[in-house]
This record gives structure tokens, sequence and C-alpha cells, in this order.
């Protein structure tokens, strides 16, 4: 479903992809590690053409991202995506953070949207903060808002950029317990994240980068039981060992 | 100082009102069209297309370096010639004070909308939303909330300014106490009265600002 091929990118003269090529097939949920400074969130932002690559090629459901002159707008509105910073408008309730794109992207009625908006932050628990806006909520809330402003456009994938990085620890896990279920009804999904917990979990593959490059890219049981490559072995004895 | 004499001013009162309703107009109506204006400017600058910015930039300091009164002179003198027939001295100053203030509210505005995170973008951008509709619901808005105080600021300067419409024969509150000063010889009372009310309404003006920028913080 998202295939990447040999992509390149440089901001002026430091390259941060080099050669990068990847493919995530349809419910298949993918786990983006490595040092920070690796990559991995300008990886995942080329995937729905937040940030422009110099090379190579991204096809989204047989759409071409990086070619010039494709409907960026109309492929991204299919795609959810889900910041470290959680990135709410915080001039709008939460209600209205659900319904803006339904409303003025997929012309949903005011009716159809806010239904969905309900049926969505209900799931993640929050319906009695529905009217509140982000700054009265915690973290986790945030973020759990976050996803679910992602899942009111019906995407066919999803795309996490860190989004437990900016969170007290003990609000980790009610974000966490969110995407595992996303996984578990076969949501495709492309996750960058430190959590490894989550990745033994419920990722198929884990693809691991270091200096803007793809160092692994492999089962979940053979990146955790074996890993390869020195990299990804001092990675995780660093991460697995605190 | 024993003949000073108030009731100039009493005697005056409704004439002196039509000049002060006069400024109040003039500065309401070109705070809204130099803000319309200036934020097309300013997303004109930031757009991002060379030829598009650089009219902006150009336009804004080619204003910026000119006084004031030379644009409301521009426009009284020019605007009739290009159209061929005179278009009155109160819309010939309003054109100038909305472009002259455009200029300096699209350097507000620019700034404002600068100052929104570049996430909140890229979260319109990943729901879909197209670059207008990002202005529109997500930029604007926080950018607006933030740069209020210094609007309303600005509002405040203008009102001072519309002092200067005498110079196109139109009867604001400056014009109208100067009228009143001289044809009932009180220079002192009238002058003094005209600053009063200018202070007035602009410490008014200010306290409010203070009130907006606590709120804020708060």
């Amino acid at each position: 479903m998202i295939s990447i091929e040999n992509i390149s990118k440089w901001y002026g003269e430091f390259q941060v992809l080099s050669d990068c090529t990847s493919n995530v097939e349809k419910g298949e949920v993918v786990v983006v590690c490595g040092p920070s400074g690796s990559g991995k969130s300008t990886l995942i932002k080329c995937v729905n053409g937040l940030e422009p690559v110099q090379q190579g090629t991204i096809i989204v459901e047989g759409i071409e991202v990086t070619a010039k002159g494709t409907n960026l707008t109309k492929l991204r509105s299919r795609i959810g995506m889900v910041f470290q910073h959680f990135e709410l408008y915080p001039h709008m309730s939460v209600r209205e953070n659900l319904c803006l794109g339904q409303r003025k992207v997929l012309g949903r009625s005011h009716d159809e949207a806010n239904e969905k908006a309900e049926t969505l932050i209900d799931r993640v628990g929050l319906l009695a903060h529905i009217d509140k806006f982000p700054g009265e909520l915690s973290g986790g809330q945030q973020q759990r808002v976050a996803i679910s402003r992602a899942l009111a456009m019906d995407p066919i994938a999803m795309l996490f950029d860190e989004p437990t990085s900016a969170l007290d620890p003990e609000m980790i896990n009610e974000v966490l317990d969110v995407m595992v279920e996303l996984a578990q009804e076969g949501m495709t999904m492309m996750v960058v994240t430190h959590e490894m917990g989550f990745a033994r979990k419920v990722a198929d593959r884990v693809v691991f980068m270091d200096e803007g490059a793809i160092v692994e890219d492999r089962d979940t049981e053979a990146f955790f039981g074996n890993p390869e490559s020195d990299r990804a072995k001092e990675f995780l004895s660093k991460i697995l060992n605190h | 100082m024993d003949n000073i004499d108030i009731s100039v001013i009493l005697d005056n009162l409704p004439f002196l009102w039509e000049g002060l309703q006069l400024s109040l107009l003039l500065t309401g109506l070109a705070v809204l069209g130099g803000i319309v204006l200036g934020t097309f400017l300013a997303l004109m600058r930031l757009s991002g297309i060379p030829p598009v910015s650089l009219v902006a930039a150009g336009y804004v300091n080619l204003i910026r370096s000119v006084p004031l009164i030379l644009v409301i002179f521009w426009f009284y003198f020019l605007v009739p010639l290009a159209l061929g027939r005179p278009i009155g001295g109160f819309y010939s100053a309003l054109i100038a004070f909305v472009m002259f203030e455009a200029a300096y509210y699209s350097e507000i505005i620019r700034a404002g909308i600068q100052s929104v995170r570049q996430g909140q973008v890229q979260a319109g951008q990943a729901t879909g939303l197209s670059y207008w509709q990002i202005q529109r619901y997500v930029v604007l808005p926080q950018a607006f909330r933030n740069m209020i105080p210094i609007l309303v600021t600005q509002g405040i300067i203008l009102f001072q300014d519309t002092s200067l419409v005498f110079v196109v024969s139109l009867r604001d509150f400056m014009t109208a106490s100067s009228i009143v000063a001289r044809t009932e010889g009180r220079l002192a009372e009238m002058y003094v009265f005209a600053a009063f009310v200018y202070f007035i309404i602009c410490f008014a003006g200010s306290l409010y600002v203070r009130r907006l920028q606590k709120s804020k913080t708060a």
C-alpha cells in the first residue's frame, strides 16, 4: 500500500535521508525506530508529502506522492497523521477539531460530522470532554483526541510521528492502548516510536534507521531476537536495559 | 485666567460631535479596510512565490517610506485624475488611510502569522485542508488572537492621524475644534478641550489593550 523506493533528501548540504527503501502492506503495522536524528520523522513525513524528497519515489495506493502535479491535498485527506506535539487547534473545541476536516475536506453535513466525532471521542473515553478546549486537557488526553481527529477522516492508513515522546510517563499507556486497539482492528500503520514494548506487541515489521539510512527492515521477532547490524544491537541494548 | 469660558464648548457641542463622529467613522472604516488589505499583503509576502511576495514587499516599503499626509494628497489629487471625476474628500481620505494603514497592518499580521507554530500548518495539511482553508480556519484565527493588542494600538495611532484630514477640507473633530476656536476667539478653551477628548479616547484604548494583554498571559 505504501511503497518507498530509493528516496534521498537533503537540507542544503546535509543529507537527511539516503537511499531509503521499504514498503508497508495493507493491514500491516510497521514500527520505525533508531537513534534521534536518524531521519525517522523525516521519512514518515515524506510519505504524505509534508516533506519533499529530491530523489526516489513514494507510491501510496497507486498514487505517486513524489510526482509533480499530484493532488497532495486529496491524498493527505486519506492518510491520518498523529504528531509528537499533538497539534490540536487550540482555538477550537475538541468537537470542532474533529469536525473541521470532515466538513471542509470531505463535505460531510454538520450532523454527520458531529455524530462521527462523538462516536470516536467516546471510543477513546473522552466524551465528557468533547466541548472542552485542548488547553484544558492533559497531554495523554490531547493525543487521544489527535488520534480521533485523524480517524474522523476514515483514513486508509495512519502515520504516527513519535506519538508518546512528548508525554509524561504515566500518560504513555493510555495513548499506546488506543494504538494497540487500532492495530488489532487491522489498520495499516507506520509508527515512529521508541516504545519497544509496543513494537514487540503489535508490529509486523521493524525498520531500524541510523544516519538517514535504513539499516534493518525485518520481521519483529527477527529484529528483537537476532538483530544483524552492530548499530541495531547497540541501540537495542541501550534502550532495553533501562 | 479669569476669563475662561466653558460655555463655548457647550454651545458648539453638536458641531463638535459631528466632527468627532467623522473622526471615529474614518478610524473604524480605515482600521477594517487596513486589516483586510493588510492580511492579503501579509499572505502575499509569505506566499513563497517570488513575484507575488516582491510586489507586496515593494508596496509595503514604498508606503512606509512616505509621510501619511503625502498619501492623503496623492489620493485627493490623483484619483480624480485617474477616474475623470472627483470622489470627494471623505472617500479620497478613506482610501488613503486604508492604503497607508494596510502597509503597517501587513507587517503586524505577518509577524502574527509567523508566530503560529509550523506544526499547526502541517496538521492542517495532513488533514487534507487546502492552503487557503489552513489560513482561514487554522492560522489566521490564532494569529489574530495573538495580535489583537497591537492591532488596537495601531488603531489608536490611526485615530490621532485622522486629524490630518484638514488638508483635504474634511471637518473632523480637530478641524471642528479649530473652527470653533477661531470663530469664537476661544483658542485656550477649545485646544485644551480637544486635547482632553483625544486623551480620554486614546487612554481608554490603551487601558483596553493592557487588559487584553493581561488576560492573554493569565
